[in-house]
């Protein structure tokens, strides 16, 4: 009878990822799936889901969009954050031939990093491709690096990196390496590219998707999408 | 042995008696549609109001252990987008033949005539008139169900806003519920659904000693509000003669029998689908045909009410 209330943790470690976004380590450990999220409740303030960018400690990568992310980034070292989850369907680790291809627009890198840790623990190649509007936007890519992947940047304005958006870098990618499988999170518009990618090259694919989610259990229908709950049948829908 | 599993209600016909209840899913056609295709005998929409709502911040829902707690706060796109989202499920629920009930919500009696009027438009196969969320009297005042003449003031005004076959759905946070539900099914009810969530309720989070839901307080429901959902529509049944949709902690085939037992002519599903997802009225229904063949049951009305007999 214990439920799934949300439980408290605090914030032992903060780092500035870029201009915008921060990384917040917590006391807290979940056993979770790379591409699961996590509801983050501040007391007082709001609750909203976030991906978990680590289980073990749970790790959490907050861009600073609204107000309640607004709070969140006010949080110091020492302060408590409150969480329940892990939540959802994540992405699946396929095996087949090749590099493991993963594509993160903007604030997308976050669960990635989790994946790729995942995959990089397995010995699978990894390639990211990380792709932002500028180059003070690119997100984690130190991260990425130490886990030894390979990874590209991409930025619209050419600011760092290739010139121009993640998904045609992909293409790019995959007509010249051996992909085994694309794994992706960013903007809709983004995940509807590496859709029509995937369907193009005959590639199996896994897109992480945003919803507007109240319960995050699957029960009030907030996140629809098509037929689908973002909360419970996703966040990662398979394509392809 | 052929197995009835089907549903008679104001004259629609469910192929079975599981009905989505509102506010669990209903927010959009496709979502409907799915929820029929695992199951459901018959789906609810998310009751919907005069104008569009936003409904309360988070946190909204928690499982608290022995059930869920809501304070959802009846966000919804307002009765014109509403009208839109039924027609396209109707078009999709045709070919399944699975009915919808369109559930909805006003602050004022004239406000529930006059949703009830634009979503009749619509033609959805019922109404359901829900007159007790228990989670919006900071805004809207107490509830109309939670007294037998404003709950018969507001039947009635649907009543003479549409043709549509209308279940008033009840509140169990009151002293005597028969009362109520005599007074609906004199308004002109055609039927009713009981019971709404239990409470409210207050979870409070000890670490910070605040209570949980954004609203503070919210409704009870899942396994935990069962037996008092059973009594409820157990009484109801025995006082009056139109039929009651029994709505209230049924996780499995055994429950819904319990609730058909009591006399229910169909059975709610919602804090279910938390654990079950969409599938769970697929896994309700088998199990109640299998409970149905192992005791020699054709049809529903071979066993429905007996506990009043025993």
């Amino acid at each position: 009878m214990s439920g799934n209330l949300p439980s408290a943790a605090r914030i032992v470690s903060i780092t500035e990822e870029n201009v915008r976004v921060k990384t917040l380590v917590l006391n807290a450990r979940a056993q979770a799936q790379p591409g699961q999220f996590a509801m983050v409740w501040l007391p007082g303030a709001d609750e909203k889901p976030f991906s978990i960018v680590d289980d073990h400690p749970l790790t959490f990568t907050i861009a600073r969009v609204g107000p309640f992310t607004q709070q969140v980034h006010a949080l110091n070292v020492g302060d408590r954050l409150w969480w329940r989850g892990p939540f959802g369907r994540g992405f699946e680790i396929v095996e087949g031939n090749g590099a493991h291809l993963l594509i993160g627009g903007g604030y997308g890198a976050a669960p990635l990093a989790f994946l790729a840790r995942r995959l990089r623990a397995a010995g699978r190649q990894v390639i990211t491709i990380i792709g932002a509007k500028t180059k003070a936007e690119l997100l984690l890519e130190a991260r990425f690096a130490a886990m030894g992947c390979t990874i590209i940047a991409a930025t619209e304005d050419g600011s760092a990196g290739m010139r121009g958006l993640a998904t045609d870098v992909a293409r790019d990618v995959a007509h010249r390496e051996r992909v085994a499988t694309v794994y992706a999170c960013g903007p809709e518009g983004m995940l509807a590219a590496v859709e029509r990618l995937c369907a193009e090259l005959h590639l199996p694919g896994q897109v992480s998707r945003e919803g507007y989610m109240r319960c995050g259990l699957g029960v009030c229908g907030s996140c629809h999408h098509g037929p689908w709950l973002v909360c419970r049948d996703g966040p990662v829908f398979t394509v392809g | 042995m052929s197995l009835d599993l089907s549903v008679d209600l104001c004259g629609i016909r469910l192929p079975n008696p599981l009905v989505l209840a509102s506010g669990i899913l209903g927010t959009s056609a496709p979502l409907l549609e799915r929820v029929a295709r695992c199951g459901a005998g018959a789906v609810t929409t998310k009751s919907c109001g005069p104008a569009p709502r936003a409904g309360h911040p988070n946190p909204t829902v928690i499982d608290w252990g022995g059930g869920l707690i809501n304070a959802v706060g009846l966000p919804n796109p307002g009765v014109e987008a509403e009208v839109e989202i039924i027609a396209t499920a109707l078009e999709q629920l045709a070919p399944l033949g699975v009915p919808l009930i369109a559930s909805i919500f006003a602050e004022t009696v004239a406000g529930f005539a006059a949703v009830a009027e634009r979503i009749s438009t619509a033609n959805p196969d019922l109404i359901e008139v829900n007159i007790s969320c228990p989670n919006v009297t900071a805004e809207f005042g107490r509830p109309f169900a939670l007294d037998p003449a404003s709950a018969a003031q507001v039947t009635a005004a649907v009543r003479a806003a549409t043709t549509l076959p209308i279940i008033v759905k009840l509140s169990p946070n009151v002293t005597d519920i028969v009362a109520i539900a005599r007074a609906v099914e004199d308004a002109g009810a055609d039927a009713i659904a009981a019971i709404n969530t239990l409470g409210p309720g207050m979870v409070i989070d000890v670490e910070s000693g605040r209570p949980i839901l954004a609203n503070r307080v919210g409704g009870v429901s899942g396994p935990a509000i069962r037996p008092i959902a059973v009594r409820c529509v157990y009484d109801i049944c025995a006082a009056v003669s139109v039929p009651v949709v029994g709505i209230g902690g049924v996780t499995c085939g055994r429950d819904a029998v319990e609730m058909l037992m009591a006399g229910a002519t169909a059975v709610g599903v919602g804090s279910a689908v938390y654990q079950g997802g969409p599938e769970v009225f697929g896994h309700i229904r088998d199990e109640l045909a299998g409970w149905m063949q192992a005791h020699d049951y054709a049809s529903l009305s071979e066993f429905r009410g007996i506990a009043h007999e025993r």
